[in-house]
């Protein structure tokens, strides 16, 4: 595969797939704070 | 308000929410987009669209449903009783949208149990417009149902009917839970299989190959939000509605993070799957891939179904899961389109659960056999082309307008967000809403008002899309403006 494009897929993936993980990950331990502090 | 349903869990929200979000549009529209945009190139406007206008219209929509506690026409009340008529306008173009998506839901349908046989044959396109839809010759005819259509309809307009008149809780949470992580494993199997296809990497190339010059361009900025207002459920009312059942101290902006980056995820995974099949297809007919590309009806239901027919084995099975795919994808944002309205009518005028889903959305079933007919396909493509460009278009502009200038609940609504989320909202939030959306929306609508002022769409005839195009955003803002009206009075009668 073209590198131009290898990069380009590859900064995609991260900054989509990679913003969604960090969210989730936030929210999953707002969620077990929550219930902690409960 | 006090026995307002309620999710029963945040993840039960959130997966409602993308499967509303992730629809049709995702698979068949994001790859196209993306390719005649930059590329590669085109995921920097692409990212900084959904960051600047994506995400922040829907940190405002939840955070405006889950203060108001009411659908979109209460929570306009609420916030000022002269607006309330944009939210009977959103409901009433929720409506519209629900009548002829449910048809192309109808039709992913036949193909899944078409795909089983590998029923369309060598000429893909004959069987479609000929041997299922049985296409008139002439625009604005009916012809007669096509049963073919029509029985699928009926399925999903039952099954959405009756999700919505199970509840909130057991009904849409419910099925969310399970269509969502279905569509996504049946999706993540079909591009595990495509990225293995011989010549998929030329599909691949094609796609993600940076035109760097095309980020100066400001079409491909406009085209960049165009997909992301249109793919995130948007601008007509959907969000407002789930966020009013969200529980009094639930996180509205990194919901609204979730719900904008696994839209964008998927539309990405789809890309993937889409050129990378599309470059198989180019190998096997010795061509470019440009001369393969396609969107929309054409790709699912002309370019697909010959893809399947080259595919070196599994054929039916890979075509039942990308039919299946679509099916799902599409149920989800039916229902929650649905739901809009169906809220809205129960709200306004204090009927019971079970009699506005059989009202409101009866309604629209018995309204949506004019796309059953065998001219349904150009009623099809002249109303969703107006209500997407002219009723969704518009009616957002007009939301964060009036909302960042008329009634300034900017600051009000940020307020109410940060106290209850994890993330704090800046100054960046109401620059997005006041300023940059409204800039970028205002000229998409006046290019779109100057392209359709100097051609006909799709050179159809005027009377054609004087009726059914502008006639329908016309009709669909007047009843709009009377419901507020109706609304109004049933009201106050009611005290």
């Amino acid at each position: 595969m073209d590198t131009d494009a290898i990069t380009m897929m590859t900064i995609g993936i991260i900054m989509v797939w990679g913003g969604l993980a960090v969210s989730i990950v936030f929210a999953i331990r707002k969620e077990k704070q929550k219930r902690n502090d409960n | 308000m006090e026995n307002r349903p309620q999710w029963g869990t945040r993840t039960g929200f959130i997966l409602a929410a993308v499967g509303s979000a992730v629809g049709l549009g995702n698979i068949w529209r994001f790859p196209a987009v993306a390719y005649e945009n930059g590329g590669g190139a085109f995921f920097l406007p692409y990212l900084f669209a959904l960051l600047t206008a994506g995400i922040p219209i829907l940190i405002l929509e939840f955070t405006i449903g889950h203060k108001f506690r009411a659908s979109a026409p209460g929570s306009w009340r609420k916030m000022n009783k002269k607006w309330e008529w944009i939210g009977w306008w959103q409901l009433a173009i929720a409506f519209v949208i629900s009548i002829y998506y449910a048809t192309v839901v109808a039709w992913a349908m036949a193909y899944t149990f078409f795909s089983l046989r590998l029923q369309w044959g060598r000429d893909t396109e004959q069987y479609f417009f000929g041997d299922y839809l049985k296409i008139v010759t002439d625009p604005g005819q009916y012809g007669g149902i096509v049963l073919a259509v029509f029985i699928p309809q009926v399925i999903v307009w039952t099954v959405t009917l009756f999700v919505l008149y199970r509840g909130v809780k057991k009904g849409i949470e419910a099925t969310n839970k399970v269509m969502l992580p279905a569509l996504l494993i049946l999706f993540f199997v079909l591009v595990v299989r495509a990225v293995t296809l011989e010549g998929a990497v030329i599909g691949l190339n094609d796609f993600f190959k940076p035109n760097w010059h095309a980020i100066f361009d400001g079409k491909v900025w406009v085209a960049a939000y165009g997909q992301i207002f249109f793919s995130l459920s948007i601008g007509f009312a959907i969000m407002v509605t789930y966020a009013s059942y969200l529980s009094k101290n639930s996180d509205i902006t990194n919901n609204a993070f979730i719900t904008g980056f696994a839209n964008a995820a998927f539309e990405l995974l789809a890309g993937i799957g889409v050129f990378s099949i599309l470059g198989f297809m180019a190998l096997q007919q010795g061509v470019e891939v440009d001369q393969v590309v396609s969107e929309g009806v054409g790709l699912a239901f002309i370019v697909f179904p010959q893809i399947m027919n080259e595919l070196p084995v599994l054929n039916a099975l890979f075509g039942f899961i990308f039919f299946g795919s679509l099916v799902l994808a599409g149920l989800s944002s039916q229902i929650s389109i649905v739901e809009t309205f169906v809220a809205g009518v129960q709200e306004k005028f204090g009927l019971s659960r079970s009699k506005s889903v059989l009202l409101s959305g009866g309604l629209a079933a018995v309204l949506s056999l004019i796309f059953s007919t065998r001219g349904g396909l150009y009623f099809l493509d002249v109303v969703d082309y107006f209500i997407n460009n002219f009723g969704i278009a518009l009616v957002g502009l007009m939301e964060v307008i009036v909302i960042a200038w008329f009634t300034r609940q900017l600051k009000p609504l940020q307020s109410h967000a940060d106290a209850i989320s994890d993330i704090k909202l800046g100054v960046w939030w109401r620059i997005c809403l006041g300023v940059l959306t409204p800039l970028v929306l205002g000229y998409m609508m006046l290019d779109n008002i100057r392209i359709n002022i100097e051609s006909t769409y799709e050179n159809y005839e005027t009377w054609f899309v004087s009726i059914y195009g502008w006639g329908v955003v016309i009709v669909v803002l007047l009843i709009g403006i009377w419901f507020s009206m109706i609304g109004r009075k049933i009201g106050e009668r009611n005290g």
